[in-house]
């Protein structure tokens, strides 16, 4: 499944400064959907190159960190069961504090 | 035109013009009345700070003896005409502002855009909270202030320049950070807040408030090369809190003061604040509630995303919240974060054993009697290219793991060079990344190895006072 994956807010010094990543993913050996509990899973093992809790905290995203799928934040449309679809752009956004 | 020639004609278009101008009388009155109410709930508040009230009863008397069938003195007119113009604002929108009264939070980078904006555009009455004082490096960004207040209170300064742009606002200063506990005191005098802080502590300690006191929220974020946007507790939209419920581990949080900031993007998202400020006062458009605008400087993108409403579980504004205004004021707000309200703060890191540091001035013996050593400086190399001590090394922190064995020959030639044993010494920019280094090396095969307490601003204080500090 081709998606478009995007870090800002900082998030992105975790994965070599790189913003946007073009990446396949396929779902998980025997199923047929990819939901983003798997997404993260993925993008923890295959983009995050430091500070992994940074990104993660338990099986979810950690605290202070936005998920967006297709610019809407992912609490509307079922946060980690959310079923991605071919060519959808997920945002991960670390919320700024700065002035 | 005077009124009174109005009242007495009688043709339908004058009868008109007069009910639109008692109309706005009535408003007038109406939110004279406002005001006066608000002053009375929170007693101790307005009797102990008087310089400290927003009431615009002195503005509105000012108006109401030029009043034309507008609402709106000549001068007005003359100053806000360009608003006046636009059909969407109009004189309405205008009143609507001139009646308003906005505290902004932080007279900082985003700050400086917002009360600049706020008091050209004729708001009854702003606020400006800050204990901060002006330094030279906020100027490229906070543009509010000018050298010569460089020294002075930050709200001093603001207030200075946004009476320049504007006198007939009526200007509030509020010279102390705002804390828990004064905050209903302070937020209470105002209709909008905007939070223009650099720090977590505040942004939560500033929604939990407003949720109390029933005022929305226009926060805006911006740090390195982005910014962020959104209107919190607008008309059953979402706070903070249901937002962020659970705050970021702290070393999540970056500061400008740490990870730098482009001048003018805080700028961006403070006009895009003042803007928000404005449309929420005058009514006019839809406030950014339930929606977040991100903007990336370095990709010219702006991007408006549809966030969360209010969460019915929110522990502050949900259905079944129980946070009081005696909650609030006792919250520990830089508890609850781990991080404190200030961007300034640095951590004291006490890592290593005394044994395994030397000082600032204990370090210069060293240099000064020719001791043969080695000097690695462990901070980011866009860091080392602002200043650095001379002969040192550069092996930033993140990469130490790797550079071990240039570690070790730079101490081998140093000491077949003196034909001593050489000693290796770390340094950082303020004394926690070299402690770390040291703790790293001590377990790697270096165990003599010390870091410069304090790092290179000590070294600026205390040894070297032309080495510039940043």
């Amino acid at each position: 499944m081709h998606l478009t994956l995007e870090f800002g807010g900082g998030l992105e010094l975790l994965c070599q400064s790189t913003k946007i990543h073009s990446v396949d993913v396929k779902p998980k050996p025997g199923e047929d959907k990819l939901t983003m509990r798997d997404l993260l899973v993925w993008v923890e093992s295959n983009l995050i190159k430091e500070r992994p809790e940074m990104f993660m905290k338990g099986d979810s995203v950690r605290p202070g960190v936005l998920v967006l799928i297709n610019d809407c934040d992912w609490e509307l449309c079922g946060s980690l069961d959310t079923e991605l679809e071919e060519k959808d752009n997920v945002v991960f956004i670390s919320t700024l504090h700065g002035g | 035109m005077d009124s009174k020639e109005i009242g007495s004609g009688s043709s339908g278009a004058d009868l008109l013009r007069e009910i639109e101008r008692l109309r706005s009388e009535k408003e007038e009155l109406e939110s004279r009345i406002h005001l006066l109410e608000a002053q009375i709930k929170p007693r101790g508040a307005a009797e102990k700070d008087k310089s400290g009230s927003c009431s615009l009863s002195s503005l509105s008397c000012s108006q109401m003896n030029g009043a034309t069938i507008s609402g709106l003195s000549p001068e007005m007119i003359h100053r806000y005409s360009r608003h006046l113009l636009l059909p969407d604002f109009g004189v309405e929108g205008q009143l609507k502002l001139s009646k308003s009264s906005i505290l902004v939070v932080g007279a900082g980078g985003l700050g400086s855009p917002v009360a600049m904006y706020l008091a050209a555009c004729g708001v009854g009455c702003l606020g400006i909270v800050d204990s901060d004082i002006v330094e030279l490096n906020n100027l490229h960004r906070q543009i509010i202030h000018t050298e010569a207040y460089v020294g002075q209170s930050k709200v001093k300064s603001a207030a200075f320049s946004c009476h320049a742009i504007n006198s007939s606002v009526k200007l509030v200063e509020h010279r102390e950070a705002l804390q828990a506990v004064n905050a209903l005191d302070i937020v209470s005098k105002y209709d909008i807040v905007v939070d223009a802080t650099d720090n977590l502590p505040s942004r939560y300690m500033i929604s939990d408030c407003c949720v109390l006191l029933d005022k929305p929220l226009v926060s805006g974020a911006a740090l390195g090369l982005e910014g962020q946007l959104t209107v919190y507790n607008y008309n059953g939209g979402p706070c903070y809190r249901c937002l962020f419920p659970t705050p970021p581990p702290s070393a999540a949080c970056q500061r400008c003061s740490d990870s730098g900031v482009l001048g003018v993007v805080p700028g961006v998202i403070g006009c895009l604040q003042a803007l928000e400020a404005i449309k929420v006062a005058s009514a006019v458009g839809e406030p950014l509630s339930g929606r977040m605008l991100l903007f990336d400087a370095l990709s010219s993108r702006t991007r408006t995303v549809k966030i969360r409403g209010r969460s019915p579980a929110c522990l502050i504004c949900g259905e079944n919240a129980a946070f009081t205004r005696e909650k609030f004021q006792s919250f520990d707000y830089e508890n609850f974060t781990q991080s404190p309200m200030s961007d300034k703060s640095s951590e004291k890191l006490n890592l290593i054993p005394e044994s395994s540091r030397i000082t600032g001035k204990e370090y210069n013996e060293i240099v000064n009697t020719g001791e043969p050593h080695v000097l690695v400086d462990v901070r980011p190399i866009h860091h080392f290219k602002i200043a650095a001590i001379p002969k040192s090394m550069n092996i930033p922190l993140s990469n130490l793991e790797d550079k071990l064995s240039t570690i070790d020959s730079a101490l081998k030639q140093a000491a077949q060079d003196s034909g001593k044993c050489a000693s290796l010494f770390v340094v950082c920019r303020r004394g926690n990344d070299s402690q770390r280094a040291v703790d790293y090396l001590s377990k790697n095969g270096f165990p003599s190895a010390k870091d410069i307490v304090g790092g290179l601003q000590s070294w600026s204080q205390d040894v070297d006072h032309t080495f510039p500090s940043y």
